[in-house]
């Protein structure tokens, strides 16, 4: 006998797991499929998670979610060849009872809100592949197929949360292949350490974290950023760039990450440190040009899948969880209302997410990715320029003041001339307006 | 038919790391798996299940997450599983482990009689290969281990026909069930579940009984029946010496053989003592 079930989610990242959980939550009989091991076995990020987002759906998360540190301090760091200039924002006021971000190793979470999960009610099955959506005449999805005997599953809706490459939206001829300018590959590792020693060089105590976020000439010119995290026990060390700048200057991404780690400013911090784990993934930063249809007869699209990630702000769990959960609340609407999964009914959810800080972030930098694409010099020539007036103007050499300022001047009119330094402006304005 | 399988959670001794900072074994973060040794066994109940409609119970005794390990086997197709679980338990040696796995075999036996108890040859954490057989001593089943193949099982005759691998070779088993199983790896591959295992895997609510579920006597578990006691723990020194050259390249043959025996002898007086008695008893 072929089960039924009132909705189907496929995958168990931010963006499955938050759907799962909400329609549990709400009574439904929702069954959550995970293709790997265990869930969030297949699953990689930075980390770093925003607390705004969970804490709508699971509002006592703090009371036993593993997170690592919590933030206290974000640095941004323009990368010179051997030098770096940037800002740091530190402050006593983020140690509160409910710290906004925090950093984590993402195992951790996944493997802890899968537990929610479950008491939640849901039915959650790994190991299990959905290799197929079942589709009637008229197109609309009925179910899954997955790669076990007797595999073929009923449901009222499907959720797709199935990451980045979307795979069943693609073979359903739904989604389109990514293009190599919309997706970054990105690669990281985990560094045992002495958390006395992340203390030390980090001025922390207790669990209070750093971030970094870099950009500049480790990228090799390539649109691309980098990061240092600091967890508990251990640092985690990434960089990425888009896989069409990678195909373009044909670099390795792990040479990428070792000049990283080899990088004179870095390689103090890391210093003493044990690989424990590397891991790679792929991000989509296509931006609101990129986003796909999100939703069809019987059919939904959440986090990755729907390329929801905001690049400028490093942001893509919490746009996961927040479209998760609106998708859950549309389901649970529908259904309340006796009304049919239908294209029409749930455009609902894409509304939800119109008006949420989701859409409205992705739109506000729709044409940054284009932008960075088609301006490399925000990845080599300003890095460089930004690093060596900052060398002139704090080497004191009894050259005056005033001729440092000119020769500053100079070298920057002299890499990118007088319009091209004014378009970058407007470029740049535009990019983030 | 009814088949109770032990198994155990181990941690993956392909993933486990040493703290660079302590050098001490770090077992947090390490993966827990189900001993590798016990899947040969699972799979071969399940081949039987497969044949007889036999009920297949899994049972583990360890920490509450070793409930990961049963669902798991579960889904491989498993009718139920029971964890026993307790403080008390803690510190088992071989031989309390297999006291309190045979109590609650025994206790399974009320529900429904058990004919076969499969258990892995040993285990890749502790390697004593003692529980399976401390369990069949203490249940009265007779012992089959090393088994490389179940050859037939006559359930009319309640008779069993298996190979078991020897360092002699092969020998051809029968006898009466109750059993007790052990199978040598490599002897089959575990199955892929299908959906309806995994939907049961997902819906059984694995049963956990504690040390007053099932066992008499406290002092035969946990350190208090644990006479084992681990006084120090080396590498072996390798048995295999390395081999001598005896150039044979141009030489006379009897020289060359006479060479060889000399060598033998030299290395081994005994044997030259033992062997040379006997030629001159001979003559």
């Amino acid at each position: 006998m072929v089960e039924k079930f009132d909705a189907i989610v496929v995958g168990a990242g931010p963006s499955g797991n938050a759907a799962t959980y909400t329609l549990a939550k709400a009574g439904m009989n929702v069954l959550q499929l995970e293709r790997g091991e265990y869930p969030g076995a297949k699953n990689v990020q930075g980390g770093i998670m925003y607390a705004a987002e969970l804490e709508k759906i699971i509002p006592d998360f703090r009371d036993d979610c593993p997170t690592e540190r919590h933030i206290i301090e974000q640095r941004i760091w323009l990368l010179g060849d051997d030098s770096y200039i940037g800002t740091n924002y530190r402050s006593d006021a983020f140690n509160t009872d409910a710290p906004n971000r925090y950093t984590i190793i993402r195992a951790n979470i996944d493997k802890w809100f899968s537990e929610r999960i479950r008491k939640a009610g849901a039915l959650q099955i790994c190991e299990t592949t959905v290799t197929e959506l079942l589709r009637d005449a008229s197109g609309k999805v009925y179910g899954v197929k997955t790669d076990r005997v007797g595999g073929e599953i009923h449901a009222d809706v499907v959720v797709m949360a199935d990451g980045v490459n979307a795979l069943l939206a693609k073979r359903a001829g739904l989604h389109q292949e990514l293009a190599p300018q919309n997706v970054a590959l990105a690669v990281k590792e985990i560094l045992f350490i002495d958390p006395d020693l992340i203390q030390q060089r980090f001025g922390l105590k207790d669990e209070e974290g750093v971030v970094i976020e870099i950009m500049g000439k480790v990228t090799k010119g390539m649109v691309g950023t980098a990061f240092l995290y600091t967890n508990k026990e251990s640092l985690t060390i990434g960089i990425g760039c888009l896989v069409s700048d990678f195909k373009q200057a044909g670099v390795a991404p792990y040479k990428l990450l070792e000049d990283l780690k080899n990088h004179p400013v870095i390689k103090p911090l890391i210093e003493g440190a044990e690989m424990k784990e590397y891991a790679a993934h792929m991000i989509p930063e296509g931006g609101y040009n990129a986003v796909p249809q999100l939703t069809g007869d019987g059919w939904l699209a959440v986090g990755d899948a729907a390329h929801f990630n905001n690049a400028a702000h490093r942001e893509g769990s919490n746009l996961a969880m927040a479209s998760g959960r609106m998708a859950a609340e549309t389901i649970i609407e529908l259904k309340r209302a006796g009304r049919p999964m239908t294209a029409a009914n749930l455009a609902a959810y894409r509304r939800k997410l119109d008006d949420s800080f989701v859409m409205k972030d992705l739109k506000k930098y729709r044409d940054l990715p284009d932008i960075m694409h088609a301006n490399k010099q925000f990845f080599g020539a300003y890095p460089d320029l930004l690093n060596g007036a900052a060398h002139n103007l704090f080497t004191v050499d009894s050259v005056d003041k005033l001729t440092k300022e000119k020769e500053i001047m100079r070298s920057f009119v002299k890499k990118r001339s007088f319009f091209g330094l004014m378009g970058d402006a407007i470029k740049l304005a535009r990019a983030f307006r | 038919m009814h088949i109770v399988v032990c198994i155990k959670q181990v941690p993956d001794s392909t993933q486990i790391r040493i703290h660079p900072v302590t050098n001490t074994i770090m077992r947090q973060g390490v993966p827990a798996i189900i001993n590798p040794y016990d899947l040969f066994s699972l799979e071969e109940a399940l081949r039987i299940k497969d044949k007889t409609g036999a009920r297949v119970t899994m049972l583990t005794m360890g920490p509450p997450m070793a409930e990961a390990a049963l669902r798991k086997a579960l889904s491989f197709g498993a009718d139920q599983a029971v964890l026993l679980t307790d403080r008390k338990f803690a510190g088992s040696d071989t031989l309390a482990t297999s006291y309190a796995l045979s109590a609650a075999i025994r206790k399974l036996g009320e529900e429904e009689p058990v004919d076969m108890v499969f258990c892995g040859k040993q285990t890749v954490d502790g390697d004593t290969a003692q529980v399976g057989p401390g369990i069949a001593t203490r249940l009265g089943l007779r012992q089959l281990t090393y088994i490389s193949s179940v050859v037939d099982l006559d359930l009319a005759k309640r008779e069993i026909t298996v190979q078991r691998r020897s360092e002699g070779g092969v020998q051809v088993l029968k006898t009466a069930l109750p059993v007790m199983i052990t199978m040598l790896e490599g002897t089959n591959t575990i199955r892929f579940g299908t959906m309806d295992d995994l939907f049961r895997a997902a819906r059984t609510e694995i049963r956990v009984w504690s040390k007053d579920d099932c066992v008499e006597d406290e002092t035969k578990v946990g350190l208090k029946g644990s006479p084992t006691v681990v006084s120090k723990v080396f590498v072996p020194k390798p048995r295999a010496e390395k081999a001598k050259f005896i150039e044979a390249e141009g030489g006379e043959p009897a020289g060359v053989a006479a060479a060889a025996v000399e060598t033998i002898f030299a290395a081994q007086p005994k044997l030259a003592a033992g062997l040379l008695a006997r030629a001159a008893a001979g003559a």
